[in-house]
């Protein structure tokens, strides 16, 4: 639990802005944000695969950022902005990301895929125009088993073009 | 109130006594019965496969069934594809369901590459039975001869201009309930002829995989659901002297149960399961165990009989001791592979459910029926009495194939009365499955002066027989296996024998032709006995530039290149490899081409997936993987210590995919690994003219 937090806050609840909802989390503090979104939101969509942030898997956006939501306390995101995998479309319109990783076939099995895809998000939101290298280096701590990295730079690069092109017309 | 009605698996029941039309209504089933293995023909004569079955209903889909499972590795969109084509509909009208035992066909499991050689051609087959029927259908409605019917996007009409006439297959089959079996005489359409199949096609899935709808085993929840701990041993061999639940038993809420070699809890949420694992009191007794310094030893002094896909196999032609006695240049290496992880990215995961003295369990495994099989026979139920369903699953690589997960859930569950949910951690997942086998492969070969080789004594120590059979003309040859009692859990993995077995071979005859002063390439191609895999080395050293105009050799660094081939579960590969090694000794992978063939290919974009990403696996094993072990512990059981390939370990990857419409389809999920390891081992002794024998090749990066 964060210094200076009194108890009290942690029994009435903390406050989750997740997906664009308030939910109330009567847990500790120091919980793990990937616990609760699971566990206590069934916001599934976030995968577990190691626990100690080295697999990416459980990357969600907080205030646009992705960060491993195994690695972060639920105490760290109280007032900011939870974006998981299951908010990333605006209703039936994907994200220029998620429609690139279903045009260039950039996942096998599937489970790293969300964590895939918010990093990726992540990085065009800061760097809409990354290179082969940038991508990469933003990457590179999500694991993908199935060996599927070059269907997903494939996909990054795509979703960056199409964004571009569609924001600023033609490059 | 009635009884309920007693739930029959379809695949116990006669074809004509499933329930079809009660489920799905009314409409055109083709059955294609499996051949199950019995007690007669399990291992002889034909080999058990499974069934395929359709049902064709009023709204003109249609629903499939195979009892193969998809675990990432692109099977549900390729079989879907080949029933669209042979039933002339759009893929979104193809429904299939996999690996569900109470409605799918019996099966051996997903393991072997054998889902595009059999249940494509079991699906081929039966979509195509299924498409005489229409045709039937629609020529005797219109009174005219089936020749004058054509069908296409799910429609049946009359052939060429005038009064056509034209039904939805929907209509076609309004209020039949027939059951037919696929006769001999059906004819698949040929690869050459396909509209559907063989063209690129977005997964089937990939819209839920995007938004994160995609549920896993690991994502299920039923009401009232605990969450279920196994207690495991702290080391291997260790066994259980006495255990105390009175702890876990106190906290509210808590199941405990030690039932034979399970203990295990179950409680209301995770973080409780955990503190209730924590509350057993256990004593074991554990025996010492082999380490990782001793371990070839340990192998070579402990043969073990085999069972299953480790039985031994002998090979031999010609007399090799004489062979080699005489000849004028010989060569005696012997080549190790290491214990790996599969760390497939969702662990091990299964939910259990009790109803009515029913067990359902959702499971992520590739052998439902075994599963299925096997629980029934734990838990002393009849088959009929268990359900496994396999969710889409986080992927495999032949490491999830145990039934101990779902047998635990399934145990929990009965004694909460209640579902149980267990999913394991990742070091769980490293510790308490299994590994691909440790392989320690002796090689002695002997060729004339001018390097035609002439003997061949090969035997693989602990991994299997897979790929061992020599692609190459050698007049006089023996190749063995011996199976070996392995202090470490293994099994299955993704290529495992393949991998280790044609690292040795294809490394070994690198050195053979640089002791005779041949080209690598060259030197193959003379003593290939196989033309397509002649045709895909040829094509792969066209593409990569050999022979070579010697690759950049400057003071900073030095380069090399290497090939290899493989031949193994119908594929044919072959594999290009770039290296540099700077001053300090660290390896990099600069390019990789390899090309891959397999017949028709089914699901091109799938299969160039397939390849690239088993490459990028296998990079993982030829490089850097590998378990470390002492006295019955794994050293590093954690992604932290355990290395697996990154997006900066990626080489550039040129991927020649050689399609043969004029042979049937196989799997491609396993050979593409195998020539990777050995054309790098090779172009790391091109570049620095010394012979790695062992995988890792470079545990710490650092060529030695």
């Amino acid at each position: 639990m964060p210094a200076g937090e009194p108890d009290e806050a942690s029994r009435a609840g903390t406050r989750l802005r997740v997906n664009g909802s308030d939910h109330r989390i009567s847990l500790e503090r120091d919980r793990s944000l990937l616990y609760v979104l699971r566990e206590e939101l069934g916001l599934t969509g976030t995968k577990y695969g190691c626990g100690e942030g080295e697999c990416g898997a459980c990357k969600v956006l907080v205030d646009g950022v992705a960060v491993r939501s195994c690695l972060t306390p639920i105490g760290e995101v109280v007032g900011r902005s939870v974006t998981t995998i299951e908010g990333l479309a605006t209703g039936d319109e994907l994200n220029p990301v998620q429609q690139a990783f279903i045009d260039a076939g950039a996942f096998q099995c599937g489970f790293c895929t969300p964590g895939m895809i918010v990093a990726a998000a992540s990085l065009l939101a800061r760097n809409p125009r990354p290179t082969r290298a940038e991508i990469r280096a933003a990457l590179d701590g999500n694991l993908c088993r199935c060996g599927g990295y070059l269907r997903i730079l494939e996909a990054v690069e795509k979703a960056a073009r199409g964004s571009v092109d569609g924001a600023r017309g033609p490059a | 109130m009635t009884e309920p009605t007693a739930i029959v698996p379809f695949d116990l029941l006669p074809p004509t006594e499933r329930p079809y039309f009660g489920r799905w209504g009314n409409g055109l089933v083709v059955v294609l019965p499996a051949h199950r293995p019995g007690p007669s023909d399990w291992g002889r004569g034909g080999l058990p496969h499974g069934g395929a079955w359709v049902h064709l209903g009023e709204e003109g889909m249609v629903r499939a069934f195979t009892g193969k499972v998809e675990v990432g590795q692109g099977t549900r969109t390729a079989l879907s594809l080949l029933l669209a084509e042979e039933l002339r509909l759009p893929l979104s009208s193809v429904e299939l369901t996999m690996g569900d035992t109470d409605l799918c066909p019996w099966d051996m499991g997903t393991f072997g590459s054998r889902s595009m050689p059999d249940a494509g051609e079991h699906l081929r087959v039966t979509g195509a039975a299924a498409r005489d029927l229409l045709v039937e259908l629609a020529a005797s409605r219109w009174g005219i001869a089936p020749g004058e019917v054509e069908l296409a996007n799910g429609r049946a009409s009359t052939k060429g201009p005038g009064a056509a006439r034209s039904l939805g297959y929907g209509d076609l089959v309004r209020g039949l309930r027939r059951v037919a079996t696929v006769p001999p005489s059906v004819r698949p359409t040929p690869p050459t002829a396909w509209g559907r199949a063989g063209h690129p096609a977005v997964d089937v899935s990939a819209r839920a995989v995007v938004v994160g709808s995609q549920r896993y085993t690991s994502d299920l929840r039923l009401p009232g659901m605990f969450h279920g701990k196994v207690l495991f041993p702290p080391s291997y061999g260790a066994r259980l002297r006495r255990v105390d639940l009175s702890g876990a038993l106190a906290m509210p809420g808590v199941t405990a149960l030690h039932e034979g070699e399970l203990v295990a809890v179950a409680a209301p949420d995770l973080l409780t399961a955990h503190a209730a694992l924590h509350a057993l009191r256990a004593e074991w007794e554990s025996s010492p165990q082999p380490s990782e310094g001793e371990i070839v030893e340990f192998l070579r002094q402990h043969p073990a009989e085999g069972e299953d896909f480790w039985d031994k196999v002998h090979h031999e032609t010609g007399d090799v001791e004489s062979a080699l006695a005489s000849a004028p240049v010989s060569i005696h290496a012997t080549y190790t592979s290491a214990y790996i992880a599969h760390v497939p990215l969702e662990t091990h995961a299964a939910l259990a459910s009790w109803e009515g003295g029913r067990l359902t369990v959702w499971v992520g495994t590739q052998t439902p029926f075994r599963a299925r099989e096997a629980l029934s026979d734990a838990l002393e139920l009849s088959p009929s009495q268990v359900h496994v369903i396999v969710p889409p699953t986080g992927s495999g690589f032949g490491g999830k194939h145990a039934v101990e997960i779902a047998l635990a859930a399934a145990r929990l569950a009965r004694a909460a009365g209640r579902p149980v949910r267990i999913a394991y951690s990742r070091e769980e997942e490293f510790v308490r499955t299994y590994l691909r086998p440790m392989a320690v492969v002796d090689i002695h070969s002997g060729a004339e002066k001018d390097g035609q080789l002439t003997a061949w004594k090969f035997l693989d120590l602990n991994a299997g027989s897979a790929a061992a059979r020599l692609p190459y003309k050698v007049p006089h040859q023996r190749i063995d296996n011996q199976p070996a009692e392995s202090p470490l859990p293994q099994a299955s993995y993704r290529a495992l024998a393949a991998t280790a077995n044609n690292f040795a071979r294809e490394s070994h005859i690198d050195e053979l032709a640089h002791r005779v002063g041949a080209d690598p390439v060259e030197y193959r191609l003379r003593h290939l006995a196989d033309d397509r895999l002649a045709t895909v080395l040829r094509a792969v050293v066209d593409q990569a530039g050999w022979p070579a105009p010697s690759p950049e050799v400057g003071p900073k660094f030095r380069g090399g290149r290497g090939v290899a081939v493989g031949l193994e579960k119908g594929g044919r590969v072959a594999t290009f490899a770039e290296v540099r090694v700077p001053e300090d000794g660290r390896l990099e992978v600069v390019r990789v081409v390899t090309g891959f063939e397999a017949g028709a290919i089914v699901h091109p974009s799938n299969l160039r997936s397939q390849v690239e990403g088993g490459t990028i696996m296998a990079l993982g094993g030829a490089l850097f993987e590998s378990v470390h072990f002492e006295n019955g512990r794994l050293l590093n059981p954690r992604l932290s210590q355990y290395r697996v390939p990154r997006f900066r370990d990626v080489p550039a990857i040129e991927v020649l995919l050689i399609d043969r419409p004029d042979l049937p389809s196989q799997g491609g999920g396993e050979t593409p690994l195998i020539a990777l390891a050995p054309a790098i081992a090779n172009a790391i002794f091109d570049a620095t003219g010394r012979r790695l024998r062992s995988l890792p090749l470079v545990p710490d990066g650092v060529v030695p």
